[in-house]
């Protein structure tokens, strides 16, 4: 699996019918990304409902957060209507695993990805990973601890962040 | 994970038990959830077990999109702690979690006796909706993966919130402290 000061992979994927994402639009951006089993599945349920309450918080660490499995973009949209999720659920569907794989965070033998996350600073670098036992949620602590490493080395004296993209 | 308490317990928390407790459980906890609902009662009685030497404490973690009512029940909640009567909300909230909507709130309120011109101002206060929110981060920043979420003198609890786990977790503490 990739670590920290690992260049992130570049993706482009749906994550509805008429949407879709790269990591490069973010550019600039802190993004979490969050692997996961399936929609639906109980675990996954928790850590995404958890994870859609927070937000608020990501934005004032200047972070969007990107959800990834494997399920297609019809699927993630249903599953994002009916537990009204907020931010984007990505299909790493065709080629199945693609992005995953990229990661190093697919179980082949599941056919599914791990549940992974990754903190990529606005220069497309991972500063902090974390691969989860597949039933267990990781919950957030992590992320805020990655995020707050990073706000702090990009922050002036006066609490402002400078978003130099250098 | 880290999985502590963050921040510890301080002046802002709602307590209940123990002057001088050798255990110290919190809880994070959502009014609409479920789960919660179940816990309620074991709370309780680990509560009237350990009467003597536990100090039981309730912080916010309301999932609002999942939950429709769960916020206002918090600040409503917050609302009755300022007439010190936190805890008879919260007992009342959960009794009746079956029932919640917007208009329940007054009506508990005026169960217990609360004034209710002041009730109708605090709900709308920001400060208590900043309380509830300060609440939920730092459940977040405690590693709360889901509700309820138990802490025993500031560590994670990660088993199952049935009676016999977590009063064994909570006897393994009373042992080691003596």
């Amino acid at each position: 699996m990739l670590t920290k000061n690992d260049l992130a992979p570049d993706f482009e994927l749906k994550a509805s019918p008429d949407e879709s994402f790269s990591l490069q639009q973010f550019r600039g951006k802190n993004v979490i990304l969050a692997f996961y089993p399936a929609d639906w599945s109980p675990v996954c349920g928790d850590q995404m409902a958890l994870y859609n309450e927070m937000l608020t918080i990501f934005a004032k660490y200047n972070a969007v957060l990107l959800g990834i499995s494997v399920d297609s973009k019809w699927c993630h949209k249903a599953y994002a209507d009916q537990r009204k999720l907020r931010f984007p659920l990505l299909a790493d569907f065709e080629p199945k695993g693609a992005v995953s794989r990229k990661y190093g965070a697919y179980d082949e033998k599941e056919g599914q990805s791990e549940r992974a996350l990754f903190v990529i600073d606005g220069n497309g670098v991972i500063r902090w990973s974390y691969l989860s036992p597949i039933l267990v949620n990781p919950g957030a602590d992590g992320i805020i601890e990655a995020l707050e490493t990073i706000t702090t080395s990009t922050t002036t004296n006066h609490g402002v962040k400078t978003h130099t993209s250098a | 994970m880290a999985s502590k308490l963050t921040p510890p317990l301080n002046q802002y928390d709602h307590v209940l038990g123990a002057q001088h407790p050798v255990i110290e459980l919190i809880e994070f906890g959502d009014y609409q959830c479920p789960h919660c609902g179940a816990a309620f009662p074991i709370v309780k009685q680990l509560q009237k077990t350990y009467v003597k030497n536990m100090l039981f404490a309730f912080r916010h973690f309301p999932l609002t999109n999942a939950h429709e009512y769960a916020f206002t029940a918090a600040v409503a909640a917050e609302a009755a702690g300022r007439q010190d009567r936190f805890w008879e909300m919260h007992d009342l909230i959960f009794e009746n979690q079956d029932q919640l909507s917007e208009e329940l709130f007054p009506e508990l309120a005026k169960a217990i006796g609360l004034n209710m011109a002041a009730f109708g101002r605090d709900l709308a206060d920001p400060a208590l909706t900043e309380k509830v929110e300060a609440d939920f981060e730092s459940g977040v920043r405690s590693g709360v993966n889901g509700t309820p979420s138990f802490y025993i003198n500031g560590h994670k609890y990660n088993g199952s919130y049935d009676y016999d786990g977590l009063s064994a977790a909570i006897e393994q503490h009373i042992t080691v402290k003596h």
